[in-house]
């Protein structure tokens, strides 16, 4: 006992003492509710009943594989874009822009500070039929194009935009690690610029590229507004039907269900990347 | 070990090189023969560094010619020249480890993995690695270690020449004094042309056939460790060479000089000729003080202001009577001068010692 209270007074302990209680009650908590939740016969709302498996059998054999489906793949689309567009203008802000990248970090953040709703809803304007991208070709050259709205590339457009921040910036850390002198002593050794591309610059800016990947891939899993306001109901994703588990059909268990699954399949992908990839190796601190 | 016979294998002709409006290189014209050990020797911002750069083919000239065996080569990239570089910062691939590094330019030029292993062991052994340090990472090997990697790196990749840029500058002083003698072993070993690049002329001096001096741009002096120690051609190299003492003197006759500040004259061993204004350099080392000084040529008088230990050697400091000029005389820390501190002394040297240079 007089142990728990000497290290209930190391300076330590108690400066991080408010945020471990904040943390336990407004992300611990609220996910503990949720597993238990889960157990819990489907369309109650008190947790005093006996526990049940009932809504992990109907969740399987209901055909929630679709929308978890359509959310890995959109998601996993949205990183491979989402690095490919990434890639050059973070190459440009570590190495080529000098002052010009604190210029682009700035354009870059500022939508951030404007809600993703409202930034969403601008593109509906844009895309509408007879909107500002139809309505100017019209105009302007007599050309009607059919709206992109509603549509699965409207979705994939959304999340590139919104998420864009989270890939952009780990990689212009990852890329701004790669010392100059190891890709010209490589060049010297004889190596093309693919060849440093591969053997030096990829794998020295690797986490930031995991980590970039990591955030995009996790966020796009779990959206649904971009779904909901860019894609009308051309397709459900998970996060869909969790919301409407929760809300439109009243059955908290079933939604409990599928948010834990949608957080143990990411939670199982970060466990997994990190483990296999030795981060401390790879940027050499052992 | 002169190479006097041999042909050049580098020219540089007339290399200028532009930075915006800073001129960093100033015309320079060298020769660097097969086989030999150059050492470019200079202050920073003397731009041995930029010669360098272009030499291995990351910066390109503004202006002017470099030809590798005859051969052009401004336009070739450093990836497909016959030549590498030891970086200053060594550039060693920290997620690699020990002999993968080792192994790259082969790896690179697509050799298969026996024959790179092989080639690995044997560059670990020539350099005098431990054989199990193949598996290690770089990050864990100390300095000197490091630098023996990067070297078997650059050799692994079988240069037709080696750079070498200022690679021992961060490295204390006895494990430099080590490496310095290492690297000499090792161009005789491997019979290969060296060029290094270093601010500090005593390291050029232990390890170089010739130096070439840089000054602001352009090259100011190259020769032999020999010519460059004796016949230093102006005052910047004298004095780059270590403490001299430098007297401002005009001439007086065919055979001697005027000191400008207090008229006194010394004579030269040599013919004047056309010099009129210049300095006199007279080294600490062949400066004889007290008795023995009694009968030279050349004598100053001073008082012995105090003595500094500088381990083999001391070195006195001496203030002329005349215009209070400091002098400084070394002798042999086993063969000490019995002066004390405030006595009155004769300092001297003969006109064959005299070095007479222009500005």
């Amino acid at each position: 006992m007089s142990r728990l209270v000497q290290w209930l007074r190391l300076p330590g302990v108690i400066v991080a003492m408010p945020t471990a209680l904040f943390l336990l009650a407004g992300f611990a908590g609220p996910l503990l509710l949720v597993c238990a939740f889960s157990f819990m016969p489907p369309k109650t709302f008190s947790l005093a009943q006996s526990p049940t498996l009932a809504n992990f059998v109907s969740v399987v054999t209901d055909s929630y594989y679709v929308s978890f489906g359509w959310s890995v793949l959109l998601a996993a689309t949205t990183v491979i874009l989402l690095f490919s567009i990434c890639y050059p203008i973070a190459y440009g802000m570590a190495k080529l822009f000098g002052k010009w990248a604190t210029l682009v970090t700035v354009l870059v953040a500022v939508p951030l500070l404007v809600s993703e709703n409202i930034r969403l809803f601008g593109w509906v304007l844009f895309l509408l039929k007879n909107g500002i991208l139809d309505g100017t070709l019209k105009a302007w050259l007599g050309l009607s194009v059919p709206s992109m709205l509603y549509s699965v590339p409207a979705i994939v457009l959304g999340l590139i935009y919104v998420y864009l921040p989270f890939m952009l910036f780990p990689l212009v850390i990852g890329l701004s690690m790669v010392p100059d002198s190891l890709k010209e002593a490589a060049s010297d050794l004889g190596a093309s610029r693919l060849q440093i591309f591969r053997e030096v610059e990829l794998p020295l800016a690797m986490p930031g590229i995991l980590i970039g990947s990591m955030l995009t891939f996790i966020l796009s899993l779990g959206s649904l507004a971009e779904s909901k306001i860019l894609g009308g109901q051309t397709i459900v994703m998970i996060a869909d039907d969790i919301e409407s588990a929760f809300t439109f059909a009243q059955n908290w268990p079933k939604g409990s269900v599928l948010s834990l699954l949608l957080i143990v399949f990411s939670g199982a992908m970060v466990f997994f990347l990190f483990r296999r990839i030795d981060l401390d190796r790879i940027i050499g601190r052992r | 070990m002169a190479r006097d016979g041999e042909l050049p294998i580098l020219q540089l002709r007339g290399i200028v090189k532009k930075f915006g409006g800073f001129t960093a290189v100033n015309g320079i014209d060298l020769d660097i023969r097969n086989g030999e050990f150059f050492t470019i020797v200079g202050p920073s911002g003397s731009g041995k560094t930029t010669v360098i750069r272009m030499l291995v083919g990351m910066d390109r000239p503004t202006s002017g010619e470099i030809l590798l065996d005859n051969r052009v080569i401004n336009d070739v990239p450093a990836n497909k020249r016959p030549t590498c570089m030891v970086f200053q910062s060594l550039a060693l691939f920290p997620h690699r480890s020990v002999g993968e590094n080792i192994e790259f330019p082969m790896k690179i030029a697509g050799a298969d993995p026996a024959s790179r292993r092989r080639r690995a062991e044997e560059l670990l052994e020539q350099l005098r690695l431990p054989l199990d340090y193949y598996g290690k990472s770089v990050q864990q090997c100390s300095g000197g270690e490091r630098q023996r990697i990067a070297l078997a790196r650059a050799l692994a990749f079988d240069p037709q020449i080696l750079f070498f840029d200022e690679p021992l500058s961060a490295i204390d002083f006895r494990l430099r004094k080590t490496l310095e003698k290492e690297l000499k072993d090792l161009h005789r070993e491997t019979g290969k042309t060296f060029v290094y690049i270093t601010h500090s002329l005593e390291e050029a001096m232990v390890m170089s056939d010739r130096i070439g001096i840089m000054r602001q741009g352009a090259m100011v002096q190259v020769g032999t460790p020999n010519e460059i120690y004796n016949q230093p051609q102006n005052k910047f190299v004298a004095q780059f060479m270590g403490e001299v003492n430098t007297v401002e003197v005009e001439k007086a006759d065919d055979r001697s000089v005027r000191s400008v500040s207090d008229g006194a004259r010394y004579s030269v061993a040599r013919d004047l000729g056309s010099f009129e204004r210049g300095f006199l350099i007279i080294r600490p080392e062949i400066l004889k003080i007290g008795q023995t000084a009694a009968d030279l040529e050349n004598q100053v008088r001073g008082v012995l202001y105090n003595d500094y230990a500088l381990g083999s050697r001391i070195q006195y400091q001496v203030r002329a009577e005349s215009d209070g000029e400091h002098w400084l005389v070394e002798k042999l820390q086993d063969e000490p001068f019995e002066g004390r501190i405030d006595e009155t002394v004769t300092i001297g040297w003969r006109s064959e010692d005299s070095i007479l240079v222009t500005e």
